[in-house]
């Protein structure tokens, strides 16, 4: 593992600036941006300490996932064009937007959910750790194995509870003890409470808010590397949001987090990272902006962003 | 929108929600909906009525009896053993043949083909095939598994005969086992393949276990509409006049001659109207729905079953 990161982070110190890249300047070295602020709910900006200190601000933080000019077309219908932005490890970073800027479509591009729809085509790259998720030699199963999925409306599978979290450990044949696996997925989702005294029951009978916890601690029992989530609350009440968002907070010392979500208090309170998109004139989307989540809200370097994280659009 | 301070007059209110009266083009609606649930059930009833009147004095006088012999020139010993023998055969030849591959051709064309115009293409034709009469299945039967495979089926024989069934019925059970997998939410695919399962893994354990109700289901139900052709039966060559096993091994019975239920109803149906046979008709056929009767029952439970456990 070490070879492919070491290549990585050298090629992203020498190579000549990518003016995309520098846009993206979470992953650009010797920024002094102050990641583990966050801005609250009101809108003002208030430094908030982290689980874990972390020494990440002085160091480049590395990307794990990167896309570099990623087109993605449905048939001949380009629905994103040329994206280039850095996931940084073990943070936070959100993909907002208006509807049908392509927030979903990169997300599901990433784990190669996309492949489950017929004839679509990927241009540009897809790294993964440097690899190209795309190459000839990837297996998708691998893929999505390391990079999980949370999706917008909960879908737990209609087994039990335990059946649900032990799926995933089961089905790549982990060894070790199933039950401690799943006491501990369960701890992390923050569910293991609310439903350590009924794991035979069925998944579907949860709650909501439960139910999408649960399909968290379905993902994280296969010890991805990273998570992606697209609009993982927007189905749910604002206890239930405040819920996952602490989750998240909390997932994001083991695990790298890619969240897509419509609610831009959600994206300030819970994100280090914001990609704006927008859709263009030919409908494709494509990146407006990005940076830490801090200076998209607070001081946005495009009209467009600025217009769009204050609700004047989108 | 009123001001905030001008109260709607209660007067008004009433009158908005007092409805327009009687809703007579509905009421006519509701009232032919019932004559059709009506007409239904007295034609079935009727015609239950008279199969079962007129087989009762079967039963009541030969008992168990009419079930266990064999059939005869004589219809006071006449009996339905063979055919019920012959149609329990087919039923086991179409569990055997028509739906494993029937189950397997559906799971391909919805979970693994690619959507091409190929695979549109199949799923168009297997549906027509669905509509064939019976009789030109008899006709494939015939030169199939009759002529062409004569040495391996014995010619005119049961197997003979109940390949033919299966192959009639392999068109329902993989229609009614596609509409199943259709059903399927793709986003228990999605959630499955979210975790890095394989489509193997995808179709095992996620969606053949929700898609199992109405495959069985599906699947059984074609079971009875396999027992109660007749056509197909004729054209391949099942026994229509009278035969008796007399001491033959099981092995001669599957590949000699034979007759299965429906087959016994025709053929009495056949004799002169006043005939001592018109009571056994009405025997066979009570027999007969019987049969399919608790093929049906048996499909209800393994599917309430099935939705229990998963
Ligand atoms: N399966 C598909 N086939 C064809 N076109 C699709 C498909 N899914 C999405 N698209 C198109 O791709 C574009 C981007 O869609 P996408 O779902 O990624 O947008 P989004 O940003 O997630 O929107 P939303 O906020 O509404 O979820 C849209 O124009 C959409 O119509
Ligand atoms: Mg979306």
């Amino acid at each position: 593992m070490t070879t492919p990161l070491e290549e990585n982070m050298i090629h992203s110190t020498v190579a000549p600036p990518d003016p995309a890249v520098e846009g993206a300047a979470v992953a650009a070295p010797g920024r002094d941006a102050p990641i583990a602020v966050k801005i609250h709910s009101d809108g003002a900006p208030k430094p908030e300490v982290k689980g874990t200190p972390t020494p990440q601000t002085d160091v480049a933080t590395v990307p794990v996932v990167r896309l570099r000019g990623m087109s993605f077309y449905y048939g001949s219908f380009r629905a994103v064009r040329e994206v280039t932005f850095d996931v940084p490890k073990n943070e936070i970073t959100a993909l907002i937007g208006p509807s049908g800027s392509g927030k979903s479509t990169i997300l599901r591009a990433i784990n190669r959910m996309n492949d489950l729809i017929p004839s679509t085509r990927v241009e540009g790259e897809v790294l993964y750790n440097g690899e190209d998720l795309y190459g000839d030699r990837v297996d998708p199963v691998e893929v999505r194995r390391r990079i999980g999925m949370v999706f917008q409306k909960p879908n737990p599978f209609p087994k039990s509870i335990f059946d649900n979290v032990a799926f995933g450990p089961r089905v790549h044949g982990l060894k070790g003890n199933l039950n401690d696996l799943v006491e501990q997925s369960l701890r992390r989702a923050a569910l293991w409470d609310e439903v350590k005294d009924k794991l035979k029951q069925s998944g579907t009978a949860l709650s909501g808010g439960q139910q999408q916890r649960l399909c968290i601690a379905r993902a994280i029992a296969v010890e991805p590397d990273v998570i992606l989530m697209d609009e993982p609350a927007s189905a749910l009440d604002p206890r239930a949001t405040l819920q996952i968002e602490e989750l998240m907070h909390e997932l994001e010392e083991r695990y790298t987090i890619i969240v897509v979500t419509h609610n831009m208090q959600q994206a300030a309170r819970a994100s280090d990272n914001t990609v704006f998109l927008n859709m263009g004139e030919d409908r494709a989307g494509y990146v407006v902006e990005m940076g830490p989540t801090t200076q998209i809200f607070t001081n946005p370097k495009n009209q467009l962003t600025e217009d769009y994280v204050s609700g004047r659009f989108g | 929108m009123a001001g905030a301070s001008t109260a709607v007059p209660a007067v008004v209110v009433r009158r908005s929600l007092a409805g327009q009266g009687a809703d007579w083009r509905g009421l006519i609606f509701q009232g032919l909906l019932l004559l059709s649930v009506v007409i239904t059930l007295l034609f079935l009833f009727i015609l239950l009525a008279d199969v079962f009147s007129r087989a009762l004095p079967v039963f009541t006088e030969r008992g168990g009896s009419f079930l266990s012999s064999s059939l005869s020139s004589s219809a006071a010993r006449s009996g339905v053993i063979q055919g019920l023998f012959g149609s329990f055969v087919i039923a086991i030849i179409v569990v055997i043949v028509a739906f494993p591959i029937g189950i397997m051709t559906a799971i391909y064309l919805e979970e693994y083909a690619p959507d091409t115009r190929l695979t549109q293409l199949i799923s168009i034709n297997i549906r027509n095939l669905a509509g064939v009469p019976s009789v030109v299945y008899g006709l494939l039967g015939l030169a199939v598994f009759v002529q062409l495979l004569g040495p391996l089926t014995g010619g005119r024989s049961v197997i003979a005969g109940g390949l033919t069934l299966a192959v009639l019925v392999l068109p329902i059970v993989i229609i009614t086992s596609a509409e199943s997998l259709r059903a399927v939410p793709q986003a228990l695919r999605e959630a499955g393949y979210g975790i890095g399962a394989s489509r193997w893994q995808v179709t095992r354990s996620l969606v053949l276990p929700s898609a199992a109700p109405g495959i069985l289901t599906g699947t059984v139900l074609s079971l009875s509409r396999a027992l109660g052709e007749t056509a197909p039966l004729i054209v391949v060559g099942a026994v229509s006049g009278y035969f008796s096993t007399g001491n033959a091994s099981t092995v001669d019975q599957l590949f000699g001659r034979f007759t299965a239920l429906p087959m016994i109803v025709f053929n009495w149906a056949r004799e002169p109207q006043q005939s001592a046979f018109g009571p056994l008709t009405a025997a066979a056929i009570v027999v007969l729905l019987l049969v399919t009767l608790s093929i049906n029952a048996f499909a209800i439970l393994l599917r309430n079953r099935f939705e229990k456990n998963w």
